[in-house]
């Protein structure tokens, strides 16, 4: 299944300065496995070693914070908007 | 050029030279500025300080900004204000506040954004922008205006309609997104991404955040050039809280107090407690909440510096109180009645938390301590108005008497 991966200014240069990555994958994390096929190196950014996303990156699925759902096993859908945004200070 | 020489990730440690970012390419953790504090601390000293300006510019030694101007509307050196009567009713003898409500926006906020406006401005922006629960915004479209710089400002669109209000008449373009604040930042993290412009709390935060720790120093120098030992602090991105105790800290490692031995508690509304709950179970991550709450400044269910705050707690030995919606008012209220100062929402949940440390014994009755009310109440009167029932009666004396025996 084919769902978009936006990916934030920080981590474009792994990704050639690709604003945004067609992956595939039933899960999240299978979604993440893929785009880390394309462009090596960019999960160990997102993913620490136990497999937990890191302490400031923020995963979101057409909106919703994955936290609030199965974290990185949250199924995909055709058409799904993944977003990796950075954690923001308040205001 | 100041004394700020490069940024620096907190946790990977990596740097990286003076520029519009705040996220670590590498490991996404924030990134911080890094002073020289040798040379800093060489110039820095308690007259020089004493003779700056009656503002927290006084402070600009120790602030990421350059030799030019600054945006300055006249933010800080706010009252620190003894407050015996609150003090009688909650026990403490030895308390006072910090009333950064009378700031040029009437909130705390004015400190951020007159450090990231000035910085933007050397950076070569036009163009000032900020995801916002609303004090915020009044603070950048204000700063942005006295700047001749072009504003844009998000918020919740269910805000309270004064602090629309108290934004948009300073002319900046105002998006009311329909979402919540976490909402609203995600959103503006993509559109930071795209446009070319500051958002002072995105690409521009490592600065911005810098400004709250006037709040720290403010304090310690009110006192006497000396930490509290206590200090009573709202958290919504944990921002403030953490870099209060940072600014102490910097003034002890510059010689200008003694020690710094300063408990830092802080204060959430239990709608939107998602760092009081991580403290209370004892862990380090901070699980994100969908706020529900009427201190709607502090309804950031996705906290920033959520585990910084939590390291802040742990070295200060401090704690982190929720309370409810309804101790929110009676704490507005309370502080209105004894002290004569009608501050926010954030300030209700601040001195209904002191009330609890208080009773607690958290807080002994001779201890100095310092609680943090940061925002005006006028704008959030909404929660209030109920009470707000004047005496109707006509122009006559009869008329006046009569409603005063009615009252009782």
């Amino acid at each position: 299944m084919a769902s978009v991966i936006r990916i934030p200014t920080p981590l474009r240069r792994v990704t050639n300065g690709q604003e945004t990555v067609d992956v595939n994958g039933t899960t999240v994390g299978e979604g993440l496995d893929d785009l880390e096929a394309r462009f090596p190196g960019v999960k160990e950014r997102i993913i620490d070693p136990q497999g937990e996303l890191h302490r400031f990156v923020n995963i979101y699925i057409n909106g919703e914070d994955v936290r609030f759902l199965e974290g990185l096993a949250t199924a995909l859908s055709e058409g799904d908007e993944i977003s990796i945004v950075p954690a923001v200070a308040g205001g | 050029m100041g004394f700020a020489t490069a940024l620096r990730c907190r946790e990977c440690g990596r740097e990286y030279p003076k520029e519009p970012i705040n996220i670590c390419e590498w490991c996404f953790g924030p990134l911080e500025v890094v002073y020289d504090h040798d040379r800093m601390a060489s110039v820095v000293t308690r007259e020089r300080i004493e003779s700056g300006p009656p503002t927290m510019w006084r402070y600009r030694d120790l602030l990421p900004v350059g030799d030019g101007p600054v945006i300055d509307l006249h933010c800080g050196l706010t009252p620190l204000i003894k407050a015996d009567n609150l003090g009688r009713e909650l026990g403490l003898q030895n308390l006072y506040l910090k009333n950064d409500c009378v700031n040029p926006t009437y909130s705390f906020k004015d400190r951020v954004v007159t450090v990231a406006a000035t910085v933007a401005k050397e950076l070569g922006f036009d163009t000032l922008a900020c995801a916002s629960t609303g004090n915020l915004a009044g603070a950048v479209a204000a700063h942005a205006a006295k700047a001749g710089m072009q504003a844009y400002v998000f918020m919740p669109a269910d805000l309270e309609r004064v602090k629309i209000v108290g934004a948009a008449v300073y002319g900046p373009t105002v998006i009311a997104v329909d979402g919540s604040y976490d909402e609203v930042n995600r959103l503006c993290s993509e559109v930071a991404d795209s446009f070319g412009w500051a958002f002072v709390n995105i690409n521009i935060r490592p600065y911005y955040a810098e400004g709250s720790k006037t709040l720290g120093y403010e304090v310690a120098e009110q006192l006497g050039w000396r930490a509290p030992d206590h200090a009573v602090v709202p958290v919504a991105s944990g921002s403030l809280y953490v870099k209060i105790w940072k600014g102490l800290n910097e003034f002890r490692d510059l010689g200008l107090i003694d020690q710094v031995q300063t408990k830092m508690h802080m204060a959430q509304p239990l709608g939107c407690s998602p760092v009081v709950t991580a403290y209370a179970a004892g862990v380090m991550d901070v699980r994100p909440v969908k706020p529900n709450t009427i201190a709607k400044s502090l309804a950031i269910g996705n906290p920033a510096d959520g585990y910084y705050a939590l390291k802040v707690i742990k070295e200060s030995e401090g704690s982190a109180t929720a309370v409810s919606d309804e101790e929110v008012i009676e704490g507005i209220k309370l502080l209105a009645e004894t002290e004569g100062i009608f501050a926010e929402t954030a300030a209700g949940v601040v001195v209904s938390a002191l009330r609890r440390l208080a009773h607690s014994g958290a807080i002994g009755p001779k201890e100095l301590t310092v609680a943090y009310v940061t925002g005006n109440g006028l704008k959030t009167q909404e929660v209030v108005e109920e009470d707000a029932r004047p005496l109707l009666v006509k122009p006559t004396l009869d008329s006046f008497k009569e409603a005063l025996d009615r009252r009782g």
